[in-house]
């Protein structure tokens, strides 16, 4: 046989993209499932992180809906109705302006106090960034914060996911004193205040991205966040009693 | 006399599993042919993950992978692959075998995958595998192929954990992500001792690879050209 005709040469390649097509569709459908579970389960462990809550990813689903109270979708600082609150793309969410979003809001509790969690979503040097961070009930002081990336540097931008980095959140404020939203502002060296962090040496760039993703889409909640508080301490006056009830 | 003839024909029909020859296919690439520092391919990949020694292992695992399983395929093909389009096929093994693992990884050891996720890209266009399926694979049987591509792969490896050892070791003070320059010698601890942040930059794995090649080249004579 000839293999060097122009109709083997075809024939060959013909066969071999059919082949190789049915191989890799075949292997994408038939393991699809199993990924989309593993994603979602990945999702409930970083929200949960951000309210330091560490599990093992088998278990998560159960501690999730222990600890997860309520999903809200905040649209223009009011909580829209029909909107699964999970499932939502943050990616298509916040090219939009903050105020037309579909924002979602996770409301955890934990040992009787309630926590609000943001999703986050923005750039950094490589491609995106994400993360959560969990808000007291003042909306303003940061309980928790977790990072992830999908290909900043090892080493320099990818450190926002290790704890050193995301330390450095907890007990920050995001309001100033007369309630105007500030942020957090990643400092290069000797951050010192309530609104600033330290950022990564040699990871400027990410460290920017992290400062202007929580600028950015923390702007979509704060209103609601602030008004939401207003309306359970006047219902309730203890910390300790139950807010998401008294608002159901 | 005939008797020992007949012996001795067998004897080079059918080569040992693990004959000297077949030895050489896996010690070789680790000094003399190493695909690194003699051939001087896959050096985009020594530069860009080397920085911290996890992700330079997932790296030489995986290409290990893909490197042993694709020449053993392009061997059993390699007398049915045309000449003119021998190039695609080869890209399109490589790209395909990658793919597969990555699907694989992430439905069952996701965190795995989320670690390879970068470097999938990396091992397709990393020229070892091209360079030895076209040199080797298309030319002998699948046992050698594969011996030819573990032993390519662990010369890869071996030089690539051992840049990595060296930047995440003088860059980060760690191994493994471990801490282990006592924290205590630090300047802001009050010691005397910095970490040099131009290791975890690209052009240091260059430097340290070239700094390999030397000390590899005057051990091993017999690779110095001549003039």
């Amino acid at each position: 046989m000839d293999v060097n005709k122009n109709s083997y040469t075809f024939t060959f390649a013909a066969v071999m993209v059919i082949v190789v097509a049915a191989v890799l569709s075949f292997a994408a459908t038939s393991l699809k499932e199993k990924q989309d579970n593993n994603i979602r389960l990945e999702k409930m462990q970083n929200i949960l992180s951000s309210i330091n809550v560490e599990v093992e990813r088998d278990g998560a689903e159960a501690v999730y809906t222990d600890y997860i109270k309520k999903e809200l979708v905040v649209n223009n600082f009011q909580p829209v109705e029909g909107i699964a609150a999970f499932d939502i793309e943050l990616s298509k969410e916040v090219v939009k302006t903050p105020s037309e979003r579909n924002a979602p809001l996770y409301i955890a509790e934990k040992e009787g106090k309630t926590y609000f969690i943001l999703p986050l979503r923005g750039k950094g040097l490589w491609g995106p960034i994400w993360g959560y961070i969990s808000l007291e009930q003042n909306a303003s002081t940061i309980y928790g914060a977790t990072f992830d990336h999908k290909s900043e540097t090892p080493g320099l931008g990818a450190e926002i996911k290790t704890e050193v980095f995301t330390s450095l959140f907890p007990n920050k404020e995001v309001l100033d004193e007369s309630g105007e939203f500030t942020g957090i502002t990643v400092m290069k060296g000797n951050a010192s205040g309530s609104h600033q962090v330290n950022g990564i040496s040699g990871g400027t760039i990410t460290s920017v991205g992290v400062q202007d993703m929580i600028q950015d889409c923390m702007k979509a909640y704060i209103p609601f966040l602030k008004s939401y508080e207003a309306s359970n301490t006047a219902s309730t006056n203890s910390d300790n009693s139950n807010p998401i009830a008294s608002i159901d | 006399m005939a008797e020992v003839q007949e012996v001795k024909k067998q004897a080079k029909e059918r080569e040992a599993l693990f004959s000297k020859k077949n030895r050489q296919l896996i010690s070789d690439p680790l000094n003399d042919s190493n695909p690194i520092t003699v051939q001087v391919l896959g050096i985009c990949s020594a530069l860009a993950i080397t920085v911290k020694l996890y992700p330079a292992l997932v790296m030489s695992i995986s290409v290990l992978f893909v490197l042993s399983a694709g020449n053993v395929i392009i061997s059993l093909m390699r007398n049915y692959i045309p000449n003119r389009i021998r190039i695609i096929v080869q890209l399109v093994v490589v790209a395909s075998l990658v793919i597969l693992v990555d699907q694989v990884l992430k439905a069952y050891v996701y965190d795995v995958s989320k670690e390879l996720s970068v470097f999938v890209g990396l091992i397709i266009t990393n020229c070892i595998i091209m360079g030895r399926f076209e040199a080797f694979a298309l030319a002998n049987s699948p046992w050698k192929s594969f011996l030819d591509g573990l032993g390519n792969a662990f010369g890869y490896a071996w030089i690539l954990l051992a840049v990595a050892f060296f930047r995440e070791l003088l860059g980060s003070g760690q191994l493994f992500g471990y801490q282990v320059v006592p924290k205590a010698w630090y300047l802001t601890e009050g010691g005397v001792y910095s970490d040099n942040g131009l290791m975890l930059l690209p052009p240091m794995a260059l430097i340290t690879v070239g700094i390999i090649i030397w000390v590899q080249r005057s051990k091993n004579t017999a690779l110095i050209e001549e003039d």
